[in-house]
């Protein structure tokens, strides 16, 4: 029992990546139990919970109305919201999961990374002014301009609520696992502490106390892998080929971590997870929500243009931290493997390369500064993952659908309070009763759904003219139920999670977003053609003002007011 | 805003102008990720051996390796470079469509 739950702990972060490669994987990562309590860590990661709960009372004073919620009164700047977004994206499972990746087969971990920064330079070209131009608080505002609130606002709701709960179960669950190896505390206390200290950011702080919480962690995460990256770098002369030449002399693996090896089966999953990646961004709630907490639409476009930066900044670091495990923890064997044992593995498992590098460049103190960051950075992305849930309750559902638009502000802000403290006790009740689970699949899954019906009802909405309401919403639902369910029929599932024999999964690949993403357009596109109702017609007259509007800015929501 | 000011900006000379660059501009970009993006993966599908390639005799690194660290960089090129001429060129044609229409 306990080697069955340790080792799910072990393949999850790496899991997160990509829900084949990690069953595969999960079984020679080594083996993790409790780590003697680390005092450093937890003073460090006290100290950083302090300063973040004296910023919430900071920002409690300033968020006094529902828009001061939900986007922070639209006063960020640009190069804020730019670090918000990578802090958001910048997860645990993309610093000690990719980092692990390069540690485990090299090159492999590269084409991870480069997978999920693509979809950053899609939102630039083709979403985010005119995400920023027609949007108020929530995607759903963009999405449900000109057409009917009820039924689009219900679409756009589910969308967000099924998308946040998968990354969320994803993130509790990485957060019990992580605290065992990193503080030597009990899962069940991490899950309560993380849902806890989200709770109050967010109840208390709302936007603009979520989006500092995430400025410092972004910057903290940067500056820390800056450091071990430079000093990795540093050992070899500030010549890569130096500390690859000595990678490949100590690798199990050898020169096979210089090239492409099994990650990528076969072309069909290589570009559906692709299309997952680089489309799914454009579909996250909780990364489209920050557009709306800038004053304007330059601002948007600055945002992702340093969102974009940093992100790829720390994929490059990432790498180097990879090689850099390779060399360093193969010198001291005797304090990083299992029992000084290279071919038993890593202590605490594949995914702790980057945690084992901070010990061996910084000592105890960095050591302990890199585990609170990457605990900080898990509460951080659920605050963020729980602000946009309970912002698609209360402004989608509860304020548009249930009260017609008539809400007033302090009753929309209540609601989305209370949604805010549900949301935390569910999380903390999935974090528990997932933690003997895989859920290596479910943030791929979240981004598959993401790209299969969140990003094409908004594309569509936005950019085709005879776009409808039943259009829009039915191939919503058609991504939606697709994408889950073919994930559901795939092997991550179907197999590892449902133990069927090995092979019986009907769906062959590794990502179902070429198929569902592509569903998805299609009934769009069919259902929108064959609406011939007075409703479709008054939709398509409205698309020029719409249109107006997302190219100008011209009556943009906060656009006059800052 | 007004529906007829919509009507009156949808008509102007300028706004066509500046939907059209802008929107040729940004499918141009859309297509060069694109290119760039998938070009790599399909290297990584259907010809492992040439980024498994040394980049020299003797030397280690691969040419999978420089090309795949490239991808990252003309990734945030090419995002910036569509961010800094849409917050100068477009903003300011922007800005001279409302100008005129605003006023009217």
């Amino acid at each position: 029992m306990m080697t069955k739950l340790t080792r799910n702990g072990l393949g999850l972060v790496l899991g997160l990546l990509v829900a084949g490669a990690a069953v595969a994987a999960g079984a020679d990562l080594g083996n993790t139990t409790k780590q003697a309590t680390n005092w450093t860590a937890i003073g460090m990661f006290g100290a950083f919970v302090v300063f973040t709960l004296w910023i919430t009372k900071w920002a409690a004073a300033k968020t006094k109305s529902a828009a001061d919620f939900y986007t922070a009164g639209g006063g960020i700047t640009g190069f804020q919201n730019g670090l918000a977004i990578a802090g958001d994206y910048m997860s645990a499972a993309s610093f000690l999961g990719i980092s692990g990746l390069v540690f485990g087969s090299g090159f492999d971990g590269l084409i991870f990374s480069i997978g999920w920064l693509v979809g950053w330079p899609i939102i630039t070209f083709l979403m985010a002014e005119r995400l920023r131009n027609l949007g108020k608080f929530t995607f759903a505002d963009v999405a449900a301009y000109r057409f009917s609130q009820t039924p689009m606002r219900t679409f756009a709701a589910t969308g967000s609520l099924v998308v946040v709960a998968f990354y969320m179960i994803a993130q509790m669950v990485g957060a019990g696992q992580l605290i065992k190896v990193l503080f030597g505390l009990e899962y069940t206390y991490a899950v309560i502490i993380v849902g806890v200290l989200m709770m109050c950011y967010v109840l208390f702080g709302g936007m603009t106390a979520t989006t500092w919480v995430q400025i410092i962690k972004a910057v903290m995460l940067l500056s820390g892998a800056t450091f071990m990256a430079v000093a990795v770098l540093w050992q070899f002369g500030f010549n890569p080929e130096a500390l690859f030449a000595k990678a490949v002399e100590v690798h199990s693996k050898g020169d096979a971590i210089m090239a492409p090896g099994g990650l990528i089966k076969d072309p069909i999953s290589a570009i559906s997870v692709g299309m997952a990646l680089m489309f799914g961004t454009a579909g996250l709630p909780h990364i489209l929500m920050r557009f709306f907490t800038v004053p304007s639409a330059k601002e948007a476009r600055k945002s992702v243009g340093w969102a974009t930066t940093w992100i790829g900044y720390f994929y490059i670091l990432t790498f180097i931290i990879g090689f850099g495990a390779i060399v360093m923890l193969t010198q001291h064997p005797e304090l990083y493997y299992v029992d000084g044992d290279i071919a038993k593995g890593l202590k605490g498992g594949g995914n702790m390369a980057a945690i084992h590098l901070a010990n061996a460049v910084g000592g105890n103190v960095f050591l302990g500064f890199i585990s609170a960051v990457a605990f900080a950075t898990i509460l951080a992305v659920v605050a963020g993952l729980t602000l946009s849930g309970a912002s698609a309750v209360s402004h989608d559902l509860y304020a548009t659908v249930f009260k017609k638009g008539q809400a007033d502000s302090a009753s929309e802000l209540r609601v989305s309070k209370i949604t805010t403290i549900c949301l935390g006790i569910v999380a903390v009740f999935l974090g528990i009763a997932f933690e003997k689970e895989n859920v290596a699949y479910m943030v791929m899954l979240a981004f598959a759904i993401a790209c299969s019906a969140n990003f094409p009802v908004l594309f569509m909405s936005v950019l085709w003219k005879d776009c409808t309401t039943k259009g829009a919403v039915a191939g919503g639902f058609v991504g939606l139920i697709t994408s889950v369910g073919l994930t559901v029929v795939s092997a991550s599932v179907w197999e590892a999670v449902l133990h069927n024999p090995k092979g019986s999964a009907l769906f062959p690949y590794s990502s179902p977003a070429l198929f569902s993403m592509t569903a998805a357009f299609l009934t769009i596109y069919v259902v929108s053609m064959m609406d011939r109702s007075k409703q479709a017609q008054n939709e398509r007259e409205a698309y020029i003002a719409q249109q107006v509007r997302s190219e100008t800015g011209i009556g943009a929501s906060g656009a006059s007011g800052h | 805003m007004k529906d007829d000011m919509a009507v009156r900006i949808a008509a102007n000379p300028k706004y066509e102008k500046l939907k059209s660059t802008r929107s040729r501009y940004a499918i141009i970009m859309t297509i060069l990720m694109m290119l760039t993006y998938y070009g790599y993966i399909i290297l990584v599908a259907f010809d492992k051996e040439l980024l498994a390639k040394k980049l020299g005799a003797g030397m280690t690194t691969s040419l999978g390796i420089p090309l795949g660290l490239g991808v990252i960089v003309i990734t945030i090129i090419l995002t910036n470079i569509y961010v800094r001429r849409a917050n100068t060129e477009f903003d300011d044609l922007t800005a001279e469509i409302v100008k005129e229409e605003a006023h009217k």
